[in-house]
This record gives C-alpha cells, sequence and structure tokens, in this order.
C-alpha cells in the first residue's frame, strides 16, 4: 500500500524534543503565518481560510471559513479555543497542546485578526496539567515577543489571550456547554436556536468557537497559500488530518496523513502507521470518529478517510479516532463500557439521554454478566430507537446536543453485527470471552 | 489527613492570585473554576471554608459554587488522598488490559475504586478517557500521565510516591499548572476601538483607491 507523501501540516516540529519552546519555533518558520495574514485584510484572511475547506477538526466537521461568517455583526466578538478533547480514543488534540503550543497560539491569533476579536479564551481540559503548563509557558513567552498583546508586531491589531482550565466533564466539549462552563456555570449545552454562538455566545455576544487541530492549521495555510491546502485531499475534504490510533495496532498512536487518499486499511495496517494486528488475529470491527460514530466491519477497510465518503457510509469521521478491536474483543464488554461512559457524561437535562443511557448500560451490563434474557436484545434496540427514532446515520435527535443520539452509535452497531454473540451470552449464562 | 495549615481558609497568597485571576474576565463567575483549582491546590479540595470564601469573591452565593463545583470531576468537596490515582479503563484501555491493571490497583492499595486508604495517602478512581490511548493502559496521579503501565510499573510508582520520590514529577493534589500568568490583560479596550475604527478606515480607503 503506498501512503501518500503529503507535507505535515500540523505535525512538522513533533521530531524535536524542544518542539514546544519559542526557540525551536521561530527556527522554523513560527509566527511567519501570522506575519503574513498582519499584511492582509481581515476579509482576505477569512477568506482565504474559507476557500480552502477547513472542516472543523473537533468532531462536527462544519468548516471553519463559514462558521467565521456567520458571526453576527456586534461591537464585541469573542473567540474561545475548544481544547477540551475527551471523546474516548481520541488524544490528537492533547498531542499538540502539550507539543506544539506556539503553532496553536499562532493560530489563534491569526482567527481573532479574520474575525477581529480582542479577547480570547483557550478552553483546555483540567485533567491537560502538562498542556496548561506549555500553553501557559508559550503564551508568556509570546506575549514577552509581541506575538501577542497589544499592537502585534506593530500591525495595528491587539489581542489578548486567556488560558482557562476546565474541571472534568466530557460534555463541555460540546460547543455551548464549554461556553456555560467557561462563564462558570454546569456544563449544560444550550438549545440551538436561539443559542447558536455565532448569534449569541459567550456572555451572550457573537462567538467564534473552534478546535486546537483546526487553529494550527492556520499558520500553514497563511505561508503556503489555499491552492497548496487545497491540492491536498479531495472534495470538501482537504488538507491532511490526524488521526488517533488506538486498540489492537501493533503502534497506537497520533498519524498525520492526506485526507481521502488514505484509507482506513493503510492507517491501521500499513509498516510506517498502525503496522497492523498484533498476533497474527484478525479483525472484528472498527470505531471510527470516537465513540459517538457507528462501527464498521472488516468489509468497510477500503474506504477512503474523508468526511463524505464516511459519512455516506453511515457513520463519521468525528473526532478522529480510529479503535481497533479484534477478533479476541468481546462486542458486548466493548458496547457496555461505551453506554457507561455516555452514561457516566450524561448532563442531565433531557430525560431520553438521562434514562437511556442507565437503562442500556444495566442491561448491557446483565447480558454481559449472564444474568440477560433473550428479549434483552430487542430491549436494548427499543431504548435506542426511543433515543434516536429510527436509528438512521445521521441520527434523528430527541435532545438538546447530540451526546443523547450519540449513545445508540455501539449499542445498535453492536446489536446489529454480533446478535449472535448476545444470544450466546444469553444462553451460556456468560461471557464466552470469560 | 493532615488538617489544613490555613483551618480550611485561603492563604493570603491564594487570595492574591484568584484576585488576578478575576481580573482576566469581563464576567467575575468566570473565574470560579479556575478559583476552585487555586483552593485544590492549597488544600487537595474544596473546604467549606473555602467554598464561603469564593463565593464571596466571585460575589456569587456559596449555594452557586457547589451547584456548579459538583458538576465537575476534578472538584471535590470532601477530603483527597495527596495522590489521586486515576486508572482509565475507556474503550482504548479496556482492550489493551485496563480492568486487570484496576483489579491489580485495588488489590495493591488495598482499597476499591472510589476509595482512599487509611493513611490518607491514595484515592484510587476508575477514570474515563484521558487522551493518553496510544500508551493504553494508562493513569494518571494527580494529573501527571502515565502510559503502557503494567502491574509491576503500577506496584514501583507507588513505592516511588510513597518514598517522596517522585516530588518534583507529581506534585500534591489539586496543583495543576505551576505556570503563572505574571500580567493581566494588556490589551486596553479603548485601544482596541481605536484600532477596529482605524483598520475600517483603510479598508475603505483601500477599497476606493482601488476603483
Amino acid at each position: 500500500m503506498a501512503i501518500t507523501q503529503a507535507p505535515r501540516i500540523v505535525t512538522s516540529r513533533l521530531g524535536f524534543e524542544d518542539s514546544h519552546t519559542l526557540a525551536r519555533y521561530l527556527s522554523t518558520g513560527g509566527y511567519d503565518g501570522l506575519r503574513k495574514a498582519l499584511s492582509m485584510t481581515p476579509e482576505a484572511v477569512a477568506s482565504e481560510v474559507d476557500a480552502v475547506s477547513l472542516l472543523g477538526r473537533g468532531g462536527a466537521g462544519f468548516p471553519a471559513g463559514r462558521k467565521w461568517s456567520m458571526l453576527r455583526k456586534a461591537a464585541t466578538t469573542y473567540l474561545v479555543v475548544n481544547g477540551d478533547e475527551s471523546e474516548p480514543a481520541t488524544f490528537k488534540d492533547h498531542l499538540l497542546i502539550e507539543r506544539d503550543p506556539h503553532q496553536l497560539i499562532e493560530g489563534v491569533v491569526i482567527a481573532a485578526y479574520a474575525i477581529q476579536a480582542s479577547l480570547v479564551f483557550v478552553y483546555i481540559r483540567g485533567e491537560f496539567a502538562l498542556g496548561l503548563e506549555r500553553v501557559q509557558s508559550a503564551l508568556n513567552d509570546a506575549y514577552e515577543s509581541g506575538a501577542v498583546g497589544p499592537d502585534i508586531f506593530g500591525s495595528g491589531f491587539s489581542v489578548d489571550i486567556v488560558v482557562h482550565p476546565g474541571a472534568g466533564a466530557y460534555i463541555c466539549g460540546e460547543e455551548t456547554a464549554l461556553l456555560e462552563s467557561l462563564e462558570g456555570k454546569r456544563g449544560f449545552p444550550r438549545i440551538k436556536p436561539p443559542y447558536f454562538p455565532a448569534a449569541i455566545g459567550l456572555y451572550g455576544e457573537p462567538t467564534v468557537v473552534n478546535n486546537v487541530e483546526t487553529l494550527s492549521n492556520l499558520p500553514w495555510v497563511m505561508v503556503n497559500g489555499s491552492a497548496a491546502y487545497r491540492a491536498l485531499g479531495a472534495g470538501r475534504s482537504t488538507g491532511t488530518r490526524l488521526f488517533a490510533l488506538a486498540g489492537h495496532v501493533r503502534n497506537p498512536g497520533v498519524y498525520e496523513v492526506e485526507m481521502v487518499k488514505t484509507t482506513f486499511r493503510d492507517l491501521i495496517f500499513a509498516p510506517v502507521l498502525g503496522g497492523g494486528i498484533p498476533g497474527g488475529r484478525a479483525l472484528k470491527a472498527i470505531i471510527p470518529g470516537g465513540v459517538s460514530a457507528p462501527w464498521f466491519g472488516p468489509e468497510h477497510l477500503d474506504l477512503p478517510l474523508g468526511q463524505d465518503e464516511v459519512g455516506d457510509a453511515g457513520s463519521m469521521l468525528g473526532s478522529g479516532s480510529v479503535v481497533v478491536m479484534d477478533d479476541t474483543t468481546c462486542s458486548v464488554r466493548a458496547a457496555w463500557r461505551v453506554t457507561r461512559f455516555f452514561w457516566r457524561e450524561s448532563c442531565g437535562q433531557c430525560t431520553p439521554c438521562r434514562e437511556g443511557s442507565g437503562w442500556l448500560e444495566k442491561t448491557l451490563w446483565r447480558i454481559e454478566t449472564g444474568a440477560g434474557r433473550e428479549s434483552d436484545v430487542d430491549l436494548l434496540m427499543d431504548v435506542c430507537d426511543n433515543l434516536s427514532p429510527g436509528l438512521n446515520w445521521p441520527p434523528q435527535q430527541t435532545t438538546i446536543c447530540v451526546l443523547g443520539p450519540s449513545i445508540p452509535s455501539s449499542v445498535a452497531s453492536a446489536v446489529r453485527m454480533f446478535r449472535d454473540e448476545f444470544l450466546v451470552h444469553v444462553k451460556d449464562g456468560a461471557c464466552p470471552h470469560g | 489527613l493532615s488538617p489544613s495549615p490555613n483551618e480550611g481558609r485561603l492563604s493570603e497568597n491564594v487570595v492574591a492570585r484568584a484576585r488576578a485571576l478575576l481580573e482576566l474576565y469581563p464576567h467575575p463567575r468566570s473565574a470560579l473554576i479556575p478559583i476552585c483549582h487555586l483552593a485544590q491546590e492549597q488544600d487537595g479540595w474544596l473546604t467549606p471554608e473555602a467554598v464561603e470564601e469564593i463565593a464571596a469573591l466571585v460575589g456569587i452565593e456559596a449555594a452557586e459554587v457547589l451547584g456548579t463545583v459538583s458538576f465537575y470531576e476534578m472538584l471535590h468537596t470532601s477530603p483527597v488522598g495527596r495522590y489521586v490515582v486515576a486508572v482509565c479503563t475507556n474503550i482504548a484501555c479496556l482492550l489493551r488490559g485496563a480492568y486487570e491493571l484496576l483489579d491489580h490497583a485495588q488489590r495493591r492499595l488495598g482499597v476499591h475504586a472510589g476509595a482512599t486508604t487509611a493513611d490518607g495517602a491514595f484515592t484510587l478512581e476508575e477514570s474515563e478517557c484521558i487522551a493518553d490511548c496510544g500508551r493504553a493502559p494508562c493513569l494518571h496521579v494527580n494529573y501527571r500521565f502515565f502510559g503502557d503501565v503494567t502491574a509491576d510499573d503500577f506496584d514501583r510508582l507507588i513505592e516511588d510516591l510513597r518514598a517522596g520520590r517522585m516530588d518534583d514529577e507529581v506534585p500534591p493534589h489539586g496543583t495543576l499548572t505551576r505556570v503563572q500568568r505574571p500580567f493581566g490583560l494588556r490589551v486596553d479596550p479603548q485601544t482596541v476601538r481605536a484600532e477596529r475604527e482605524a483598520m475600517a478606515v483603510a479598508i475603505s480607503s483601500r477599497a476606493s483607491g482601488a476603483r
């Protein structure tokens, strides 16, 4: 299999031990993209980003340029950075935050300039202690070197950036919950409409919320131009993307690959990437795009890693995570653990999510531990259908945010793909995997 | 558990840092969670006295502080051990032996997940994904991450922590970031207004010049 020789757009410095320092950043082209952006008008910067079709890398895949263009005109506009990476098996923003904080800061200032924000909050998952230290340290250096603060590089553009720690809640990765959290409240998602951040965001002002990886692409886009970026990938899925590969592979880790030109098979099996499944075991299933995504079987391995390609096949690239499960994996146990996560992390506002997650978790656990009934398998699908009527993809929503309709993804996938395995648990009164 | 040196009250240093945090936000309540982290840096958890003081600093009721605090996994309203050891068991770790590691941790520490050892040294938690899945199974101790953890690694880690050999790497529970922001906001709102106006003028003159 051939892995395309695409440039490293967001991971170019990670080979250096000191990739997080200002000295290394400046010696590798750091802040050149910002200088270029500041020589253009904000509108020109925004249209350059709009032209590259930079699909948001947080999970929803909404184009960054379009997000910016939807801002309500107002005297105050906020930019908020979503660094609350918490989708299970997703660990690529964590890497960028710890290993290349200046790249993030540069992307932040470029975006702030484009939307003319003067105050930015970088919301970083509270558990990322080293990440918080690295970003604060980089930010202090960036202020001292004139890349952040008043009159940046003598351009007449000023912006303040504040690093804000979260405190442990998955739902705060949802952008309106993140804004509530940033306002010092419980992380309850807001109902949309009317609370689209671009219209009514932080403190009621128009706000853009962009993901860490999304913003980390901007310095490269500014230096190399939108045409170079668009030349990579295909269709709407341009550029490269980080994939966090985990589970039953030889080389779990974060890989930057060209979108669409790379397949799941490449990612999992190429010797320079995942390196295949250890122990000569066979692939059972993969979870593409975070645990909110429906599962794929081996028949999907040759699917290109593109947003629409994966969407059309009934799942999503989502948060850029790929979990590999080999044939020793118990599908009931895997679905149970994912469901337990959603049950723990449901904010509790909406009944289908709060109650449905608990019902599913309890039912899956009793099947897994041998106390299940044959009717439980249909019960699972019935509860899933209550959470997301029709169980289609993209899912129908019965709740304020998308956490609710994400819950059936694993459960319905496991039942549809491995129904016999559920029935064996019930018949034997035990998990066949021990 | 050792009593707090200030009997739960926030030290002058913490109060000063909290006031500096309040200056960073247009609305004081936004500083609530960062200030809670500061209070935990002092005591490892949020004492009732600290909650009252935080409420006064932020300008809200103590009940509102608790309303926010109770939502978040990292904020504690009862004492925790000097070291909170959190073993991830979510999907990526589960596939690579996380539950076996958690079982071992429970036996080694003699407590179930969710409990604190009798000497107050360790609180064991079963954690959700901590985004270190490339090194599964993984855990964190006071949010310092350890990957590819075997049972032997775990035992060594506990011994090292107990013996104080990791004090540099793993500060006591509550210390999130040891890098401070040494200054407040630097951009004056009036300057911003002037800049934006100048920018608008420049753009319109460029546009008319091009015509």
